[in-house]
């Protein structure tokens, strides 16, 4: 019934099925936590490198067990709810922000096939029918334990942060189930393994160079902005909001949340993989009985790159002005993927209907920034000195404008 | 699935998902808590979502997801703490005089109204009742869903795409609207 695309429930669901199931979330919950912890001291090490610092360093080699040491004092703190707080939802927000990172980690796949006791086994932890829907639908859940952490806190600068992520998260959906849809499109598949498996006969197969690298650019910001990591992190900009949504939270919640951060981040890399270099597609050497295992080495060896993409951007990039990451949003990313969507899919149906589709998303670009112009130069008047960088006046600035009108 | 036999996995999944939606369509009515009506909302919605999977939908269970739980609700939820309503205001003015009588009409007249459909089947789709899989095999739910769509209810489709569009442009209008008069009297 709801077995899907999975050849692991074609012969019918037996005990030795269940099992491997069982095994399969056991090990993919225990090896991802360990790879929290890791990112964590990764995230921290590298970044003290780029910034010349020394970083974590007593607890184990290289400070790897910093991350365990910091838990337990996490959990061992006194965990405080503020007397404005709606309790129920303030504790609640926390599981809300965790569950999504887990429950996307279950569709990626890291290796490929293995057949055990006669049961073809893939290497992930579910292949629903859905597949990489999954994905969209739980980073529209992911908003909530921002948002209603935000909330319930009962505090002004937390508010301010979760009304900024649920707009932000929101208008980054957009852009990015758009870019999803190209991939679907040229994968003729939704499952997340049909996607891979598409990508597997080599490097020119990869869904980055096979859609030009537009659709991956703008996943990866469209991404990062639903990760509310640097440079997009308005949400927690502490020169501004103090802490940003978690302000309010101590002990063992605010450690959920730094959790539920990293982990996206891990999941985010891997779906990124995923979706646009191949996942675990790459180079097997001819060794007997362990071809499976390099599949996995590689599946690692991208995700990697990506995570350290992520600390990078950390350290060097400033973060944007609230109104630029929306301006980014909505009038640079959701017109562009939905233009470069409509090439490929008139491509995919003939190359003449490509080259028609081009001309009319060109002609459309012209009439868009045609339209941003004048808006523009409405919103801020075109004697302004302020004009050509596209800003909105501040409040107090339209008030300012009123009183001169009045006295004038 | 088959009609006639129900196996115990999709008794429990059925059963689940039924007491997700109505304890969450309850909680929308009986909280006091804006915010907690909305989450409650949630809860019926991811319930609404779970039985579209049991009867093999996913698609539609999938975007019921993206689309009501992580869209809607969040604006919904983005307007509620935008007003701060909840917080302190406890007026018990009806806005509109006589709305309750004439919203428990319109509730009996649409559900007698499904119910009377169901009873009679070949309603929209054709298809008698949600029992039996209309399924083909061997084709997945977006392919028979896309060209259900971009054939049969092209003009339906369409005119809901220009509708939306509608919306969408009045929406922008009404905001945008610049209140200088006012303000400046």
């Amino acid at each position: 019934m709801i077995a899907g695309a999975d050849p692991l429930f074609a012969h019918g669901v037996t005990g030795v099925v269940i099992l491997i199931v069982l095994i399969k979330v056991v090990v993919g919950f225990a090896a991802w936590m360990g790879a929290v912890t890791m990112m964590i001291w990764f995230e921290r090490k590298a970044i003290s490198d780029m910034q010349s610092r020394v970083g974590p360093q007593r607890w184990g080699p290289f400070g790897l067990l910093q991350t365990l040491a910091d838990g337990i004092k996490l959990f061992f703190k006194e965990d405080l709810v503020p007397a404005e707080a709606d309790r129920l939802v303030f504790k609640l927000a926390p599981y809300l922000s965790l569950v999504p990172a887990l429950v996307t980690f279950a569709i990626v796949p890291i290796g490929g096939t293995l057949h055990v006791a006669g049961h073809a086994v893939q290497l992930q932890v579910a292949n629903p029918p859905m597949g990489i829907l999954v994905m969209l639908a739980m980073s529209g859940i992911s908003v909530y334990g921002v948002m209603l952490a935000g909330w319930a806190s009962g505090s002004k600068y937390p508010l301010i942060s979760s009304v900024r992520a649920s707009a932000q998260m929101i208008s980054y959906e957009a852009a990015l189930g758009i870019t999803v849809v190209t991939v679907i499109l040229v994968s003729h598949s939704l499952t997340t393994h049909g996607i891979v498996l598409a990508q597997g006969q080599g490097v020119w197969h990869w869904n980055v160079i096979r859609l030009g690298v537009v659709p991956f650019v703008i996943f990866w910001m469209a991404i990062t902005a639903e990760l509310n990591r640097p440079p997009f992190d308005v949400v927690e900009a502490e020169s501004e909001l103090v802490g940003g949504f978690n302000t309010e939270y101590s002990s063992i919640r605010f450690a959920l949340f730094y959790m539920a951060e990293f982990m996206n981040t891990i999941t985010m890399s891997a779906i990124i993989v995923t979706l646009f270099f191949g996942g675990p597609a790459g180079w097997v050497p001819p060794v007997a009985h362990l071809r499976w295992v390099f599949p996995i080495l590689w599946f690692l060896l991208k995700t990697g790159i990506f995570a350290f993409c992520y600390v990078w951007f950390r350290a060097a990039l400033p973060r944007l002005r609230y109104d630029q990451v929306m301006d980014l949003g909505w009038k640079r990313l959701i017109p562009l993927s939905l233009g470069w969507m409509l090439i490929v899919a008139g491509f995919l149906v003939a190359p003449g209907w490509g080259f028609v589709m081009a001309a009319a998303v060109l002609l459309a670009s012209v009439v868009l920034a045609i339209a941003f112009e004048r808006g523009a130069s409405r919103a801020t008047g075109p004697e302004s000195v302020l004009a050509p960088v596209g800003r909105r006046p501040l409040p107090e600035e339209r008030l300012r404008a009123l009183t001169d009108r009045e006295e004038g | 699935m088959s009609a006639t036999a129900y196996a115990l996995p999709s008794i429990v999944v059925f059963v689940t998902a039924a007491v997700l939606i109505v304890v969450g369509a309850i909680g929308v009515l009986a909280v006091r808590n804006p915010v907690h009506a909305a989450l409650s909302l949630i809860l019926t919605l991811f319930g609404v979502a779970v039985a579209f999977i049991a009867q093999s939908a996913d698609f539609l269970a999938a975007v019921q997801v993206i689309v009501y739980a992580g869209a809607i609700v969040v604006l919904f939820l983005f307007v509620i703490m935008f007003l701060g309503v909840g917080r302190s205001r406890h007026d018990h003015v009806e806005p509109l005089v006589g709305q309750r009588p004439l919203a428990a009409l319109g509730v009996a007249v649409t559900v007698g109204g499904i119910i009377a459909l169901l009873a009679r089947s070949h309603w929209v789709t054709g298809a008698t009742s949600v029992s039996g899989s209309p399924l083909v095999k061997g084709t997945g739910n977006v392919h028979q869903l896309g060209t259900a769509v971009f054939t049969t209810y092209l003009y339906a489709f369409e005119a809901t795409a220009a509708l939306l569009v509608i919306a969408v442009v009045g929406a922008v209008v009404l905001a945008r609207r610049e209140r200088v008069t006012e303000e400046a009297e």
